[in-house]
């Protein structure tokens, strides 16, 4: 017993991961219906940032809070400046191209930063080291937690939470839904679209950043190609939680890192990389729009 | 026989192959006969993927999934049953030819089977999904490729026979292209064409969407397995992470530069890409840097902004006005 | 008709022989080559992008540290080494695409490479039909050297390895039940894992668990759930450092406290940074330890750290090595022709390389004893020696 629910504990701080991304990617999807591949390479943008901020300030000699939220802070703002740019130059020529258009320009940046990263980081994996003591242990009944697990669950609600404001209760985010009904609709109410689609896609990548950071914290070990697998899951997460929903893509994340975390203790470990895509591919042909999506009627 | 009427040229192609191949591996450096070669193979993958991506107009990115259960089966069953056997009293290339053409067979076969077993339920998805769902099943092949013991595993299967040479591979490429082509002349072809123009109108004047675009994907895969058992008996080894989804981008980069849903363009990308790919080499030998994949993937963002429609669009070489002049100027 | 068709294709099963080939895997049908102008041509292939780049930048700075050695004392019989390295990206094909150019179009004499067996067994049937020696620093897979005889490796072998490790667990730490966690994507850790439970079991010992992972993964506390319900008396998790490091941490969040045991993918200065004090009272094998006081391996430690800043891996060491049994062969070779330095190479013979006095065996395998090496508060400490 005790056995499995160190099994649950474990998937719920890896789901908690993945929380942290597919965040990022549902929320630039349900504005722009875009799948915004680069999402988990600016991921590992947020982590070098925080790597070399760290290390150029020397923040890990004196963990704790502060030096986490400077180097939070540091890379939420560089990560958001590089979705700027991604979107400016790559997305925005495209916005009225087919999506298919859209979709090779999203997998030739996720490309372009996997290997220019290789190229200006150096391949080799750096060692990022703490920002935040993880503290002794804690076991409860032999289930063993941790402090920086809790953190990374208690971030990503709350910045679930924070997403939701933003999206539901603020002007900038009605602006934003406005602009995911119609661009056209929108501009003529005179919301300014191009800068709401900025402002969207500095959102999801500095939610990026920080997920960059907070990983690094409990894995510190960086490297140019980490997105690849660990996004691709996050990815896969947020459409089976329902691509577009926020609250989706946290429940779908925590039931990716369940799923993996029992399919290793109690099946076999082998197919752990398999796992995520055949509950995606379950999940896409029974409910197609995912848990908490809606369908959508085509129309002609 | 009507099938096989205005054949001809084929015929006379394959003949010209066979003879070709005869000749060119003797005087051709054989770093430019191995590029040559993997052309060769790229431009099957490519044909094939672009009748699904470009011509039926679903976006597969499982390519190289295919491409490895046709490899594997066709090496699997090679080296279990023909190995070391040939027919008394031929010549060896006669039975190797043989058993490569057996191999080719069933491994297309294998992977045709296994495109019908993952397009039936994903094609039933669009777009982005069906995207990322083959790009699922290609990594679940990898994964269970990986998983088992009795083809090597993560450690692959060496010594592989070097059966394949120049007029198999051209070989594979002219029949699967005329393939494709007469398949899109033919009614069914056009309402492949239906399904990528507009689903629902094509569903509505009555054209079998689904069955359709499983066809589509099925024979992509078929393909795509030959082109896998080709691979396989070139390299002479097979690990599992030849075949992982980077390899799937690269057959798409090949179908969206050339055009996708031009056959024409799908060639001439593939050709392209390949001597590209070593052509960049000695800017790295220079350099001491590998900046390969980042001019890649640039090359892709690039395209899509100034030329979304790659190379030739969905036009083909006999839609251009000169190859018609010139075609009636031969007639004349 | 198709009667006829029958009777065709029966009579063509019936004639089919069986002729076994002997000899080789591969027939060497180039011509070979010889040294013609004042410097010596070699080839390296390895992964300097991709996933395994770490690995391929690695070694390659310790071939060009072994080239710089050479030529600053005068290069090979009075000509300069020079090295053309090509990328694989850490791709089988590319690998063999790779060797066929520094073959056929930059004439190479020798080849360097692959770390990654796999890359290997696509390169050597190539280099073995040309007639070119090929060394590999670090591929383990024993079907490496079986493919002809051009090809040599200066490393260990899975089974001498897997072996070493096991009879240590068994012996020295009297050992009885033991955990395994492979890395399922890598030959290397593959083979050292199933030799490690053969001999393992052989001696008495029992496998409570086997678990596996991928390389690149970041979360193994669901695997170290599953073995710690074990009690185990050790983890053997042959694999690399940029994965070990983590396992030791998050086994020690988990409170395990046995020792961990891996093989020499694990000597890098990455690990200890990267593992910290959770690796202290873990085991690998290795071919030299760093305090080790010979003068050879403290020259090559302070050459390395002054060419590249950092501590030299296993890898950096096995690349060096390659390069100077390689030469070491061109010198004893009474004329560099590709003939004489498969020779030479072969007849190598307690050669006092970086990592261990490597004897070339009938097989084409280096002969050398491992150390082991214990963990302690970041600092590798030789432990015992094993001779083959």
């Amino acid at each position: 017993m005790t056995e499995f629910i160190q099994h649950l504990v474990n998937g719920l701080g890896l789901g908690s991961m993945y929380a942290l991304i597919a965040l990022g990617y549902t929320m630039v999807f349900g504005i722009l219906q875009l799948i915004n591949f680069a999402h988990s390479d600016v991921y590992m943008l947020g982590a070098f940032f925080g790597y070399y901020v760290s290390k150029f300030f020397n923040l890990s000699l004196h963990p704790g809070y502060g030096s986490l939220s400077a180097a939070l802070i540091c890379s939420m703002v560089g990560c958001a400046i590089v979705g700027f740019f991604i979107e400016r130059f790559a997305y925005r020529p495209l916005r009225k191209s087919p999506r298919i258009n859209v979709l090779i320009t999203a997998v030739g940046v996720s490309l372009f930063l996997e290997f220019g990263g290789q190229l200006l980081f150096g391949a080799d994996p750096k060692y990022f080291a703490p920002l935040l003591e993880a503290g002794e242990p804690i076991f409860i009944g032999g289930v063993q937690l941790n402090r920086i697990q809790l953190i990374v669950l208690g971030v990503s609600l709350a910045l679930m939470l924070a997403l939701q404001f933003i999206i539901f209760k603020t002007k900038i985010g009605r602006a934003m839904r406005a602009v995911s009904y119609s661009h056209t609709n929108a501009a003529l109410m005179g919301i300014p679209v191009d800068f709401v689609i900025s402002f969207t896609f500095m959102l999801g990548s500095a939610l990026a950043g920080a997920a960059g950071i907070l990983v690094a914290l409990t894995y510190p070990k960086i490297d140019p190609l980490m997105g690849m697998m660990f996004g691709l899951k996050a990815f896969v997460a947020a459409v089976v939680g329902g691509i577009g929903n926020v609250t989706g893509a946290v429940i779908g994340a925590l039931i990716m890192g369940v799923a993996e975390s029992m399919v290793i203790g109690y099946l076999a470990s082998t197919y752990r990389d398999a796992l995520a895509f055949a509950i995606l591919i379950i999940i896409l042909l029974f409910r197609p729009a995912g848990i908490l999506g809606k369908n959508v009627k085509e129309k002609v | 026989m009507s099938v096989l009427k205005g054949l001809w040229p084929l015929g006379a192609g394959l003949v010209f192959l066979g003879l070709l191949g005869q000749v060119l591996p003797a005087v051709m450096n054989p770093y430019y006969f191995s590029i040559l070669i993997y052309a060769g193979i790229n431009i099957t993958l490519a044909s094939s993927l672009n009748l699904v991506n470009g011509l039926t107009g679903q976006f597969s990115m499982g390519h190289a999934g295919f491409m490895a259960v046709g490899g594997y089966v066709a090496a699997f069953m090679n080296m279990s049953l023909f190995m070391d056997v040939h027919f008394a009293g031929m010549p060896n290339f006669v039975s190797e030819g043989l058993f490569l053409f057996l191999s080719l067979i069933v491994g297309g076969l294998a992977a045709a089977i296994l495109g019908y077993v993952v397009g039936l339920p994903s094609l039933r998805l669009k777009g982005d999904y069906l995207a990322i769902v083959t790009l699922g099943f290609g990594e679940i092949i990898r994964v269970l490729i990986l998983n088992m013991d009795f083809i090597g595993g993560a450690r692959g299967i060496p010594g592989i026979p070097q059966w394949t040479n120049f007029f198999w591979v051209y070989g594979v490429a002219l029949v699967c292209i005329v393939s494709i082509n007469r398949l899109m002349d033919s009614s069914h072809g056009r309402a492949l064409l239906a399904v990528r123009e507009d689903e629902i109108a094509a569903e509505a004047t009555g054209v079998n969407t689904t069955k359709y675009k499983v066809i589509a994907f099925v024979i992509g895969a078929f393909w795509a397995g030959v082109a896998g058992a080709l691979f396989a008996h070139f390299l002479t080894y097979l690990n599992p992470s030849t075949f992982d989804f980077n390899r799937s981008f690269e057959i798409i980069i090949m179908v969206v530069l050339g055009g996708m849903g031009s056959m024409t363009g799908a060639v001439f990308a593939a050709v392209f890409l390949t001597v590209l790919r070593e052509s960049l080499r000695p800017l790295q030998e220079l350099t001491q840097l590998d900046f390969r994949m980042v001019i890649y993937s640039l090359m892709l963002i690039i395209l899509m902004l100034t030329r979304p429609n790659g190379f030739f669009g969905t036009k083909e070489l006999t839609d251009f006005g000169w190859f018609k002049r010139f075609k009636k100027k031969l007639g004349a | 008709m198709r009667a006829l068709h029958l009777a065709i294709f029966s009579a063509l099963l019936l004639t089919v022989s069986c002729l076994k080939k002997e000899g080789p895997a591969v027939n060497v049908t180039g011509a070979g080559g010889s040294v013609t102008g004042d410097e010596i041509v070699i080839g390296e292939v390895g992964s300097m992008t991709g996933g395994a780049a770490t690995f391929g930048k690695s070694t390659h700075d310790g071939i060009m540290l072994a080239v710089e050695k050479i030529n600053a004392a005068g290069g090979i019989k009075g000509k300069k080494v020079r090295i053309i390295s090509l990328d694989d990206q850490g791709k089988p094909e590319e690998a063999a695409i790779a060797t066929t150019k520094l073959i056929t179009q930059d004439k190479v004499i020798a080849i360097l490479g692959e770390v990654a067996s796999s890359n290997s067994l696509a390169m050597a049937p190539i280099a073995q039909k040309n007639g070119i020696p090929m060394v590999t620093p670090s591929s383990t897979n024993p079907k490496v050297t079986e493919i002809g005889d051009y090809v040599f490796r200066v490393c260990f072998i899975d089974p001498f390895q897997g072996s070493v490790m096991a009879k240590f667990a068994y012996n020295s730490l009297k050992l009885k039940n033991v955990a395994i966690l492979r890395d399922v994507k890598n030959d290397y850790s593959i083979g050292l894992a199933d030799f490690f439970i053969e001999t393992f079991t052989k001696l008495g010992g029992k496998i409570v668990v086997d678990q596996s992972f991928s390389q690149g993964d970041v979360d193994f506390k669901s695997q170290l759930t599953s073995i710690k319900g074990k009690n185990p008396e050790a983890i053997f998790v042959p694999g690399y450092y940029t994965e070990v490091g983590l396992i030791a941490r998050q086994a020690k969040e988990l409170g395990i406290n046995v020792p961990l045991m891996g093989g020499d993918g694990w000597d890098s200065e990455k690990l200890t940074e990267i593992g910290g004090e959770a690796l202290t009272g873990s085991y690998f094998s290795n071919h030299y330890s760093p305090d080790d006081m010979s003068e050879g391996v403290q020259k090559f430690i302070a050459d390395f750290k002054a060419a590249y800043n950092r501590i030299p891996d296993g890898l950096a060491a096995m690349g060096c090595d390659a390069m100077l049994i390689l030469a070491d062969a061109m010198t004893r070779a009474p004329e560099l022709t590709t003939v004489a330095i498969r020779q030479a190479l072969a007849d190598t013979k307690a050669y006092p390389a970086v990592t261990g006095v490597i004897t070339i065996n009938a097989k084409r395998d280096a002969e050398k004893s491992a150390v082991i090496i214990e963990i302690k508060n970041g600092k590798f400490i030789f432990k015992e020696k094993i001779d083959p």
